[in-house]
């Protein structure tokens, strides 16, 4: 390890972390606009759920690099590529933990809103989305985390990211500069899992000094036998 | 030409089918970095969730410290081993056994935690003995979540085994890393294929392996209940 490279190569760190950010970032909260329409119809509806949760086991399981290739002849070697693959996997962590959410919600919870004179909208909105919130942070925080790390991979089809310094750090064989890519991603990775749970503490007030069951099941797409 | 027409032009050419580089050999090599990285993950990763979860003890710790593991750059960490230890198995075999733990460890400690208390408290009052109320109640109740983090694991091993590529291992990755460096699409969309279908059909024999492994008790309560 020489520590001297990191003061002297302070120009792309900066830069190479600013554009890890967006590729870790910009995915998961594009996921996150497009799985609540999504999965709020899908647990709206007892028939939609199992096709869209098929197709996003579907889509999760195909590699990363595999799916830049196949996008490589719509958008071509760049940003966009890795974004969107990057998006369509928070897709199939966020879809199931925003359904996952919404089913955790009580009935008598979702009856006595009903009979206090909300509209579904209105319910939706105050009572349903906010109770489903450690749920859907919980998929955020896989997501985001996963993106993070994912971005890094962007690098073998040009697009810059921490995953600049793995390659350059193998192809001249010099260490320092591999730990440096790796421990940058590590620490924004804790970083962003900090804020989003700091987020759900934020956004449940009165989950406070209560453990949350949400952790783990919803951390991956989980398969109700359909 | 799309992405689809690429792929099909490479895969029917003959010279794809023989020899050193030939798709079999690959597949072959592929499915071997899985299988290895795999059973050794299990091998780890099962007994210690089965632990955790039966004295439910640290499993906070779990959570957590799985949720920052996901965090680490499998590329990173793969070409760290490589330009430490060299091309040796070891360097395939840690990142993607580092990778495929969370999942199998978080999935197992959950399961087991979450056994119905009133169900071991019977077990317990009929004379089982730890040991028996692992084996005969607390795994069996588990295994449909256990099933589920083994084949989560299963498909980020085979879908990332395809990077071990990036610093010269083998695998079906090389179809992807050497087109990208040669500018061969056909072989890029190729080979990204050939990943695709494989990632598809490790999920269907994990779907299926569950329903095989799932007690039928659990199976009639699961349809009962619904």
């Amino acid at each position: 390890m020489q520590w001297s490279w990191i003061p002297q190569n302070w120009t792309i760190i900066w830069q190479y972390t600013l554009d890890n950010v967006l590729l870790g970032l910009l995915p998961p909260l594009i996921g996150l606009a497009i799985s609540l329409p999504v999965g709020i119809s899908c647990a709206a509806t007892r028939w939609l759920y199992p096709p869209v949760l098929g197709l996003a086991n579907a889509v999760y399981a195909i590699p990363t690099l595999a799916v830049f290739v196949v996008l490589i002849d719509y958008t071509g070697l760049g940003n966009l590529t890795v974004i969107i693959a990057l998006t369509l996997l928070s897709l199939c962590v966020l879809i199931p933990s925003v359904v996952d959410g919404l089913r955790s919600v009580p009935e008598p919870v979702r009856q006595a809103a009903t009979a206090m004179g909300f509209t579904q909208v209105r319910r939706m909105i105050r009572v349903e989305l906010p109770l489903a919130v450690p749920v859907i942070i919980a998929g955020m925080r896989v997501a985001v985390v996963s993106s993070i790390s994912l971005a890094s991979l962007g690098y073998l089809i040009g697009v810059l990211s921490f995953g600049y310094f793995f390659i350059d750090g193998e192809q001249r064989d010099y260490p320092t500069e591999i730990y440096v890519g790796f421990a940058l991603t590590v620490l924004l990775a804790i970083l962003c899992d900090l804020l989003l749970v700091g987020a759900r503490a934020l956004l449940t007030p009165w989950a406070r000094g209560r453990r949350t069951a949400a952790s783990a099941i919803t951390a991956t797409p989980v398969v109700t036998e359909a | 030409m799309s992405f689809l027409a690429f792929a099909w032009d490479w895969l029917k050419s003959p010279q794809q089918w023989q020899g050193q580089d030939s798709i079999q050999v690959r597949l072959l090599q592929h499915l071997g970095y899985t299988g290895v990285s795999l059973l050794i993950a299990a091998l780890i990763a099962l007994p210690l969730g089965l632990l955790i979860g039966h004295y439910r003890r640290g499993g906070f710790a779990v959570v957590n410290v799985t949720n920052i593991w996901r965090a680490v750059p499998t590329l990173g960490l793969l070409i760290l081993v490589v330009v430490s230890f060299g091309l040796t198995f070891l360097s395939w075999l840690t990142p993607l056994v580092v990778l495929a733990i969370p999942p199998v460890l978080v999935n197992t400690y959950e399961g087991v935690a979450g056994v119905d208390p009133e169900l071991k408290d019977a077990a317990r009052g009929m004379g089982m003995t730890d040991w028996q109320l692992l084996w005969k109640v607390e795994v069996p109740v588990a295994i449909p979540l256990i099933m589920l983090g083994l084949r989560t694991a299963a498909i980020f091993v085979v879908a990332t085994a395809t990077i071990a590529a990036q610093p010269g291992f083998g695998g079906l990755g090389r179809y992807i890393i050497d087109g990208l460096a040669s500018n061969n699409y056909g072989e890029v969309a190729g080979g990204a294929a050939v990943i695709v279908v494989l990632a598809l059909v490790i999920q269907a024999v994990f779907v299926g392996l569950r329903r095989l492994a799932v007690p039928t008790g659990l199976r009639l309560q699961a349809r009962s209940s619904r």
